[in-house]
């Protein structure tokens, strides 16, 4: 099986630019730099890589976005925050392979004329953050990153920056008024970042496994890399899987690989004999899928069809015997926590969830709540600026609507029938 | 006694405003620098980060507050931040957050009276895969069971 990215990832000294030009790295960068940079970007096009970050955008599409004037530099950002829950891969890249991503980075700027990249990351990962800051510091000193780099007239300087806990960071203006300093508020679009983001200027935001695929692509071609997956949506994805496996981790597997491969074949299946009850396939925010769901291929179309999402690669398994009323109320207290309180039907909306919610699993639940919670999420889907409410109401609504005896059962009986615990 | 940063936190201050086109943008990188020197953001902490940067303490405040990991009160030596997202909860994170608030006879949000430990309940930190997952200060502990936190608190003695 062809890998993109995980490879040498059991190398331990793959983390450091030696060992990862011995291996081939920075090939890539050197042959974009004797590209015309309109062929880098239709490379990247005809991959069709999907944005690894949750919203599956085709990069080459959003890169094509930016003002075709350079009177205004243009700023790459890179989204390393890392925070739907169930989704732990970004890690991953930045501890094992930090120059796939710097080398990304440096062939995106060089593509895209921009001299200027902040890597954005969660402020919980200290460790990362300077693992990727020493491979940085490595790369500048090799001539990949500063100014000209190897030998071109082209300056690039990449600063690392640490966010300070706060899951709606991860949207991408959000992120942006995080960089710039301010509360992370999210903005109205339009105005796109391509247009006017970091510090008014133009700005695209990727993910890290999206930046990190780049150099394989320039290596390898597009067409390669589109072949690898499926229509539309090309390449290899990492798939994280969590919850009660045998081997919980992140795969790195062709995009449409089938879920219940995922979840069997590479992740072992459960542990101790346990049945399968149900899968969150792409990260909290995503859709539900029962246990007699999983027969789907793990790409952005397929996960469409069957009303769910492919998100962040965020495979959350979740074992017979769980109470899914504790299990929704456990993410509802998450966005209830994490709204960022701009708008209001986002910021009641996940508090009355979370509140409901909570009653309902303790006993206390009343006679027309399920009807209630069904009628809050109506009021917030698609009412506010940034999708945050819908990532509440995604897994509020697919939880009632698949497994409502057990919202049911709690009314009825006046208590938790599993134990009010996990 | 006003707070002020040490020559070595001063010198990286100043580095990192480089790396940014105005000040405001460089208004969380200070504050980190602030909390590593100072333990937390107190209010004189919040006036100093306002005073390095030229704006008032009201704004700088108002970032502060809307960002988890700044501590605007004092945190024990080791700070203990428990993960209790769905991952973790799955794999028995309410039973470690009891074990170790029963052990430390605090409850989550608390410092024990000796300011050695603060427990803390956390949303997912990005580390699913290894569940249930506690960060104490920079670090994370992963794949916990109850023996092995017992056995990384009497570490941190
Ligand atoms: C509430 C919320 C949280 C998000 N969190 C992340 C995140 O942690 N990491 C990420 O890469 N994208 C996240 N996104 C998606 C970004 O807004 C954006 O689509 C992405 O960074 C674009 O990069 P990509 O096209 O390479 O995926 C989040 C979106 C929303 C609405
Ligand atoms: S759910 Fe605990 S680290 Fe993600």
């Amino acid at each position: 099986m062809e890998l993109v990215l995980t490879t040498h990832f059991g190398n331990e000294r793959y983390r450091f630019a030696e060992t990862y030009e011995q291996l081939g790295g920075y090939g890539a960068l050197r042959k974009a730099l004797s590209m015309p940079k309109e062929e880098i970007v239709a490379e990247v096009r005809k991959a069709n890589l999907r944005g690894r970050g949750g919203a599956g955008f085709p990069a080459g599409v959003k890169w094509g976005f930016l003002p075709k004037d350079l009177s205004r530099p243009r700023i790459l950002v890179i989204n390393a925050d890392e925070g739907e829950p169930g989704t732990f891969k970004d890690r991953l890249i930045m501890t094992r392979g930090p120059h796939l991503l710097i080398e990304g980075i440096a062939i995106t700027c060089y593509a895209l004329e921009a001299h200027t990249c902040y890597v954005y990351i969660r402020g919980e990962f200290v460790r990362e953050a300077e693992i990727v800051q020493e491979a940085i510091d490595e790369a500048t000193a090799k001539g990949y990153l500063g100014k000209g780099i190897l030998g071109t007239g082209f300056d690039l300087e990449v600063t690392v920056h640490l966010g300070a806990g706060a899951y709606i960071c991860g949207e991408e203006t959000s992120l942006i008024n995080s960089l710039e300093g301010k509360r992370g508020w999210p903005r109205v679009k339009p105005p796109f970042p391509a247009s006017v983001g970091a510090f008014g200027l133009p700005t695209i935001v990727n993910n890290v496994e999206t930046i990190a695929d780049i150099p394989w692509i320039v290596t390898h071609g597009g067409e390669k890399f589109a072949s690898l997956g499926v229509e539309k949506d090309g390449g290899t994805r990492l798939i994280c899987v969590s919850g009660p496996v045998k081997k919980p981790g992140v795969y790195e597997l062709p995009v449409g690989t089938s879920l219940r491969s995922i979840i069997y074949e590479h992740a072992g299946g459960l542990r101790d004999g346990k049945a399968l009850k149900a899968v969150i396939p792409g990260g909290s925010s995503t859709p539900v899928l029962r246990a007699d769901e999983i027969d789907v291929g793990f790409d952005i179309e397929s996960m469409q069809k069957i009303g769910t999402m492919a998100g962040s690669g965020g495979v959350i398994v979740i074992p017979e015997g769980t109470c899914m009323v504790r299990a929704l109320s456990v993410l509802m207290n998450f966005y209830a926590h994490e709204s960022c309180g701009q708008c209001t039907p986002c910021r009641e909306g996940c508090g009355w969830l979370a509140k409901v919610l909570h009653r309902i699993e303790n006993g206390q639940g009343r006679n027309g709540d399920v009807e209630l919670i069904l009628e809050v999420c109506d009021n917030m889907l698609g009412r506010t600026i940034c999708p945050l409410a819908d990532a509440a109401v995604m897994p509020a609504q697919s939880f009632i609507w698949k497994f409502r005896e057990e919202f049911d059962g709690h009314l009825r009986e006046k208590k938790c029938p599993y134990g009010n615990r996990f | 006694m006003s707070l002020a940063f040490s020559e070595d936190t001063r010198a990286r201050h100043e580095r990192m405003l480089a790396r940014y086109p105005n000040r405001e943008a460089a208004i969380l990188p200070t504050l980190h620098l602030a909390q590593r020197e100072f333990g937390h953001l107190s209010a004189e902490a919040i006036a100093y980060v306002a005073s390095l940067l030229g704006f008032t303490p009201a704004r700088v405040e108002g970032v502060a507050t809307f960002y988890t990991m700044y501590n605007r009160k004092p945190v024990g030596k080791y700070h203990l931040q428990v993960c209790r997202n769905l991952s973790c909860s799955l794999m028995g994170a309410e039973h470690l957050i009891e074990h170790v608030a029963g052990r430390l006879g605090v409850r989550p949000g608390e410092t024990t009276a000796d300011g050695k430990f603060t427990l803390s309940t956390v949303e997912c930190l990005g580390s699913c895969g290894t569940a249930p997952v506690m960060q104490v200060n920079d670090d994370y502990y992963e794949d916990l069971s109850e023996d092995k936190v017992d056995a990384i608190l009497d570490g941190l003695r």
